[in-house]
């Protein structure tokens, strides 16, 4: 969406970029210099090292950090792990939203349409940790919700591991995902349906070379979401993991000691999720969010 | 696309097992908070109202959420603060750097929660001398700020600059074009956004591990505390069952506030 470009009367109106400056001082101080200048520090630490025997920071450049990260291979093995968690999660996440947000778009009466969306959003802001708390008592082994379910049909609960989390982490992050595509799809016009199937496009056809283009930013922009907030659940690994770890589960125990090597675990997700978000830039996703 | 009779069914079926999904779990939670277990039993045995009034009394749970609240509301306060100027900066100019910001503003929730939360731990301890509950403060307006401002963006690009002018015409000067036009007209979008801030700060728990001070508990930060603890299980489920309840509120009152359609369904 553009902006509109009547300067507004007032203070300053004669002088536009003083009132942008005005509007923009105490925003930017907050976010550059606070927040991204943290994320900088952050990424400084992890070339740092800290001195074996007396504890202080050694701030000269090394990738020592790094090094134990991609050759140790329990955390190795965590970071694999994560990432694929992550992939997984997504993946489901999109496989659950789809059908549901075409059935709130496109088959529910329309005039459902607000309370449906309200149904969505709410357990998005239900807190966190008590969805992952909700989420034990449903795996719990032999006392949980899915075995009291389960073991009548001959099947077992996941319980706590792998299965748990990518589970538990597809509910929580499963509306960051419904809502961006819901929204592309009431923005798709009716006609254009239409015009697919005068031209003789059956309803795969449509969806493939229709209803997927336009919808597509949306699908990117709800990924952001389920693929990052993936990469960082440690929580998530603690309460519903057993004994399965995961990347963040390594920052907080060395964290306390050892700082630098905390700000190079955490650079890794950044660097991944950086990455991603450049490359979605241009899809236009970002305004969907 | 007409769809077909089946094709119908089947995604309404799907829908009604998704809401299942996404329901179910908190369904358990508000009724594990009544059962007479005292470990995480399904299905519960017996139904007693004894531990929400063991919970109520509960000093620690009280002055948890006492802190939460507190530190929510100057988070949102900051954020609301932060969050309209930037709307106005970026819905009514441009300039270099506006697309930069207008992503930067999204990162603090749009990057895992352990980055920022690590990022800011480490500047507090190294440059503000340690942690306390400000620093708390300082790290739920940073993530709250986007809530605030996508609700206020979405308002001053409806808006436009028109009515605006129309006043300062009339004689108003800046204060009063502000006081009696341009507030006004703001106030639904920052009240529904600072609910949603409110709500995403009282409800945090990894940014707060990490830039609360010692002895700095909130309602999750006590949660977490006692989630391991055996004997403790029963008042975790009440003090669970209170938050899913306190965050449906929010929602319906934001929902009252803010237009949906108005964001281009945007979803925070």
């Amino acid at each position: 969406m553009t902006t509109t470009t009547a300067t507004p009367r007032g203070f300053g109106y004669r002088h536009p970029r003083l009132r942008l400056a005005g509007l923009l001082s105490a925003p930017m101080a907050w976010l550059v210099v606070v927040y991204l200048g943290s994320l900088a520090a952050l990424f400084l630490t992890a070339f740092w090292t800290v001195d074996d025997f007396t504890g202080q920071l050694v701030k000269t450049f090394t990738m020592k950090n790094f090094q134990q990260v991609f050759t140790n291979s329990a955390y190795l093995g965590s970071m694999l792990r994560t990432v694929s968690i992550a992939l997984l999660v997504t993946l489901f996440c999109l496989v659950l939203a789809l059908p549901l947000a075409f059935f709130m778009a496109r088959v529910a009466n329309p005039k459902w349409r607000p309370l449906l969306v309200a149904l969505v959003l709410t357990p998005l802001w239900a807190s966190y940790l008590v969805k992952v708390y909700a989420w034990r008592a449903m795996l719990q082994p032999e006392t949980g919700v899915l075995a009291w379910f389960l073991d009548p049909l001959g099947l077992s609960s996941p319980g706590y591991g792998y299965v748990g989390i990518v589970v538990t982490l597809t509910y929580l992050w499963l509306p960051y995902m419904i809502l961006p595509i819901y929204a592309g799809l009431t923005r798709l016009p009716d006609s254009m349906l239409d015009a697919s199937s005068d031209l003789g496009a059956k309803g795969g056809r449509t969806f493939r070379s229709v209803v997927m283009p336009i919808i597509f930013p949306s699908i990117v922009a709800g990924s952001i979401f389920t693929f990052s907030l993936s990469l960082g659940a440690y929580i998530t690994a603690q309460i519903v993991g057993g004994q399965v770890t995961m990347l963040g589960n390594i920052v907080p125990t060395p964290y306390v000691t050892n700082l630098p090597f905390a700000a190079a675990v955490a650079t890794i997700p950044v660097v991944i999720v950086l990455l991603y978000l450049a490359a979605v830039r241009r899809s236009g996703a970002l305004d969907n969010l | 696309m007409t769809l077909s009779r089946g094709t119908r069914i089947v995604l309404t079926a799907f829908a009604l097992v998704a809401f299942g999904f996404i329901y179910v779990p908190l369904g358990v939670i508000l009724i594990n908070s009544f059962s007479t277990d005292k470990s995480l039993t399904w299905p519960p045995s017996g139904f007693t109202t004894e531990w929400w009034g063991k919970a109520a009394d509960n000093e620690g749970v009280r002055e948890a959420l006492l802190t939460s609240i507190w530190v929510a509301s100057l988070a949102t306060l900051v954020a609301l603060v932060l969050g309209t100027l930037l709307a106005f900066a970026l819905g009514r100019y441009q300039f270099f750097g506006r697309e930069s910001l207008s992503l930067l503003v999204i990162l603090p929730i749009a990057l895992p929660g352990i980055v920022t939360g690590i990022a800011l731990n480490n500047v507090f301890t190294s440059f503000l001398g340690g942690l306390t509950i400000y620093t708390l403060i300082i790290g739920h307006a940073t993530f709250c700020i986007v809530v605030v401002y996508n609700n206020a963006i979405a308002r001053v690009r409806r808006m436009g600059g028109s009515v605006e002018e129309a006043s300062a015409d009339l004689g108003a000067n800046g204060w009063r074009t502000f006081v009696f036009i341009t507030f006004p007209l703001m106030r639904s979008a920052l009240i529904a956004g600072a609910i949603l801030a409110f709500g995403l700060s009282f409800d945090e728990i990894i940014v707060t591990t990490f830039t609360a001070g010692p002895g700095v508990t909130t309602l999750p930060i006590w949660i977490y505390q006692n989630l391991f603890r055996p004997n403790q299980a029963p008042i975790v489920n009440v003090v669970a069952a209170a938050l899913v309840l306190v965050s449906i509120l929010p929602i319906y009152i934001a929902q009252k506030f803010s237009n949906a359609d108005e964001r281009g369904g945007g979803l925070i």
